[in-house]
C-alpha cells in the first residue's frame, strides 16, 4: 500500500505537468468559471439580485460566485477526469500502463489529486478575481470557511471519483467531449448554476435534488451569500446535513460504479 | 521493495527447462471465428523469437494473450512461470512491452516520461544512458508530442527497456524508422541480447527477423505453420537453390541441391556461357512466402472441397 501511495504522488506531478501543457483543457476546464463569472458580472451588472439585511446591495458578481465555484468543482473532477480517462482509453496511455507494474490506485491517486489541486487553483483564481476585481465581500467568520473547506474537497473528490466512473461510458476517445458534455451543461442548468435556483419550478428542483451539483451550489451559497437569503431555499435551509449525505452517496455509488466498471483495456478489444 | 513470495517471481526462474514462455495449444476465438487456432511454442531464456505472419494471422492476439492484455479461450499458457491473465504487479516488473504505435497526447518531455516509468520499476536503467542508447539526446527536453513519428516510437522503445526487462516484447518495433535508424535500434537489440534478455519479436521486415532472430515462429489463419531456426524455416527442401538459364528461346529452371554440379554439366552441355544463367538461393522472404502461401492454398483447397 505505501507504495501505491508513494507512485499515486509521482503521479499526481507527471498528470499535473502534462494538464498543464494542454491548452484546451486549460481553457474549457481550468479557466472557464473564471470567464463565465466575468461575463455574468459585466452583462448583469445593472441587474439587482437582492439585498443584504444591512440594505446593501447584492451585485451579480457576488450572486455568481458560489454558482461558479460550484460549478468549477463539477469541471475539475468530473467533465475533466471523465473525457481525459476516455481519451487516454483510446489513444493507448492505459494500454501502456497496464503492462507496466503501476497499480491502479495510484492511478487514481494521481487523477483525484490533479482534480483537487487544478479545483483548489481554479477556486483560488476565482475568489481572487471576485474579491479584487468585482469588490464581492467575502465571509469573516473562519467556521464559513470551514464550512466551505469541507464542501468543497467532498465535492472535488465525489466528482472526480464520478468523472472516473462516467468515463467508461463514452465508446470512443473521439465520443468523450459529445457524451459527457451534455450532462455537464444540463446539470448546471437544474442545479441552479446559470439560473437562480428559487426561480425554477419545485418539480425541476426535485429533479436536481438527486445529483449532486445541487447539494455543491446549496453549500457555496451556505457559505458565500448573506444568510438571510435562506430564505429563497427550499424550506428556508442550508440543509447542511442534507449537503454531506446527498455526496456522501454519490461518492459511495461513484466507487461502486468505478471498481464495478473500470478497466485498463477496453474488453473485446 | 515489497517481499516477493515464492508464488510470484520465484516460480518462474525455477522452471528446469528454463522456458520463460510455454503455450500448449492455445485458442481464442470470437464467435465463430478462431483467431488462434490452436498453437503451441516455447521460449527459451536468452533467445530473440521472431513471430511472423501476415496482418490478421492471430500474431497480435497470441502477442496480447501473453503480455497479459487478453484472456484465451483455452489452452495453457505460462510467461515467466505465470498465467499472464492473473499475473501480479511483480510479474509486470519483470516484462518489457513496446507497444504497436499509439496515439498518445505525449505532453510530457522525453525525460520526465522515461524518469517516471524508471520510477514504477525496483531496478531500472538509468534514464540518461537509456535516452543514448535510443539516440535521443538532443530530444530529451522535448515534449513527445513534438518528436517525429520515428523519434516517437524510439520513445516507445526506451521506456519498454527501461525497467530492465527479462523478458521483453517487440510489436513492430522499428515501423517508421529510417534505415540508419533501424541499424541502430538493432545494435541496441543486440545489446540487450548480450546482456541475456529474452526477446519477443514481431516485425514485417524480414532482414529483420534474420538479423536478430534465433528462431521464428510463421503462423497463417491461427494456426503455426512452422518453428524453427531462422536459418532452416521453411525445411531444407525449401532453401534448394534453383538454376535457372534459357535453352532454345524457352526459360527453364531446375532445383538442385548442387547446383554446382548442375552448372558444370550446363557447361559442358551447352557451351561455356548458358544463356540467362542464375544461381537464386531462396531468400528468407520467399521461403516465408511460400509457408504463409501454402497455408492459405489449403484452406482454400478445403472451401472448396466443402
Amino acid at each position: 500500500m505505501s507504495r501505491a501511495l508513494r507512485l499515486g504522488g509521482l503521479r499526481i506531478g507527471y498528470e499535473m505537468r502534462a494538464y498543464f501543457r494542454q491548452g484546451d483543457t486549460v481553457f474549457f476546464t481550468f479557466l472557464f468559471p473564471v470567464v463565465l463569472l466575468t461575463i455574468f458580472s459585466v452583462s448583469f451588472s445593472e441587474a439587482s439580485f437582492g439585498q443584504t439585511a444591512d440594505g446593501d446591495e447584492i451585485t451579480a458578481a457576488w450572486f455568481f460566485l458560489p454558482a461558479m465555484l460550484a460549478a468549477g468543482v463539477l469541471l475539475s473532477g468530473l467533465q475533466n477526469l471523465a473525457i481525459d480517462i476516455a481519451v487516454e482509453k483510446s489513444n493507448g496511455t492505459l494500454k501502456r500502463l497496464a503492462g507496466s507494474p503501476l497499480p491502479v490506485t495510484s492511478y487514481f491517486i494521481g487523477k483525484i489529486g490533479q482534480a483537487l489541486v487544478t479545483g483548489i487553483l481554479q477556486a483560488i483564481v476565482l475568489l481572487a478575481l471576485a474579491f479584487t476585481v468585482f469588490q464581492v465581500p467575502l465571509p469573516e467568520d473562519p467556521a464559513l470557511w470551514g464550512r466551505f473547506v469541507w464542501i468543497f474537497l467532498l465535492g472535488v473528490v465525489t466528482s472526480a471519483i464520478l468523472g472516473i466512473a462516467l468515463s467508461s461510458v463514452p465508446r470512443s476517445g473521439a465520443s468523450a467531449t459529445a457524451v459527457v458534455i451534455p450532462i455537464v451543461l444540463v446539470l448546471q442548468f437544474i442545479s441552479g448554476i446559470f439560473l437562480r435556483f428559487s426561480d425554477l419550478p419545485e418539480w425541476l428542483q426535485q429533479v436536481a435534488a438527486i445529483f449532486p451539483l445541487k447539494w455543491m451550489a446549496l453549500g457555496m451559497r451556505s457559505v458565500f451569500l448573506p444568510d438571510e437569503l435562506v430564505v429563497l431555499e427550499p424550506n428556508e435551509t442550508w440543509n447542511l446535513p442534507g449537503i454531506a449525505i446527498a455526496l456522501g452517496i454519490w461518492l459511495v455509488v461513484g466507487l461502486a460504479l468505478t471498481l464495478v466498471t473500470f478497466r485498463w483495456v477496453r474488453k473485446n478489444q | 521493495m515489497l517481499a516477493v513470495g515464492p508464488e510470484d517471481g520465484d516460480a518462474g526462474r525455477m522452471t528446469a527447462t528454463e522456458n520463460v514462455v510455454e503455450v500448449r495449444e492455445l485458442r481464442k476465438t470470437y464467435g465463430d471465428v478462431a483467431a488462434v487456432d490452436g498453437v503451441s511454442f516455447d521460449i527459451h531464456r536468452g533467445e530473440t523469437f521472431a513471430l511472423l505472419g501476415p496482418n490478421g494471422a492471430g500474431k497480435s492476439t497470441t502477442i496480447e494473450i501473453l503480455e497479459g492484455y487478453r484472456e484465451r479461450t483455452s489452452g495453457e499458457v505460462r510467461v515467466l512461470g505465470t498465467d499472464p491473465w492473473r499475473a501480479s504487479l511483480d510479474w509486470k516488473a519483470r516484462l518489457g512491452i513496446v507497444l504497436q504505435s499509439s496515439g498518445e497526447t505525449g505532453a510530457v518531455t522525453v525525460r520526465e516520461q522515461l524518469a517516471h516509468f524508471a520510477a514504477l520499476y525496483p531496478n531500472p536503467r538509468d534514464v540518461d544512458e537509456v535516452i543514448a542508447a535510443v539516440g535521443l539526446e538532443h530530444k530529451a527536453g522535448s515534449l513527445i508530442r513534438k518528436l517525429s513519428g520515428g523519434q516517437r516510437r524510439r520513445v516507445d522503445v526506451a521506456v519498454g527497456i527501461i525497467g530492465r526487462p527479462e523478458l521483453l516484447f517487440l510489436d513492430e518495433p522499428t515501423t517508421g524508422f529510417d534505415p540508419e535508424a533501424r541499424r541502430n535500434f538493432w545494435s541496441l537489440v543486440r545489446t540487450l541480447q548480450s546482456e541475456g534478455t529474452t526477446i519477443v519479436l514481431t516485425t514485417h521486415y524480414l532482414d529483420e527477423a534474420a538479423q536478430l532472430g534465433d528462431r521464428a515462429g510463421v503462423i497463417a489463419n491461427g494456426k503455426m505453420v512452422d518453428l524453427a531456426p531462422i536459418d532452416s524455416l521453411g525445411g531444407a527442401d525449401a532453401r534448394i537453390p534453383i538454376v535457372r538459364w534459357h535453352e532454345a528461346g524457352e526459360p527453364r529452371e531446375e532445383r538442385t541441391p548442387t547446383p554446382g554440379a548442375f552448372v558444370a554439366a550446363l557447361i559442358a552441355r551447352l557451351g561455356p556461357e548458358p544463356a540467362g544463367l542464375e544461381v537464386i538461393r531462396p531468400s528468407l522472404e520467399d521461403v516465408y512466402l511460400q509457408l504463409v502461401g501454402h497455408e492459405h492454398a489449403a484452406d482454400l483447397g478445403q472451401e472448396v472441397a466443402s
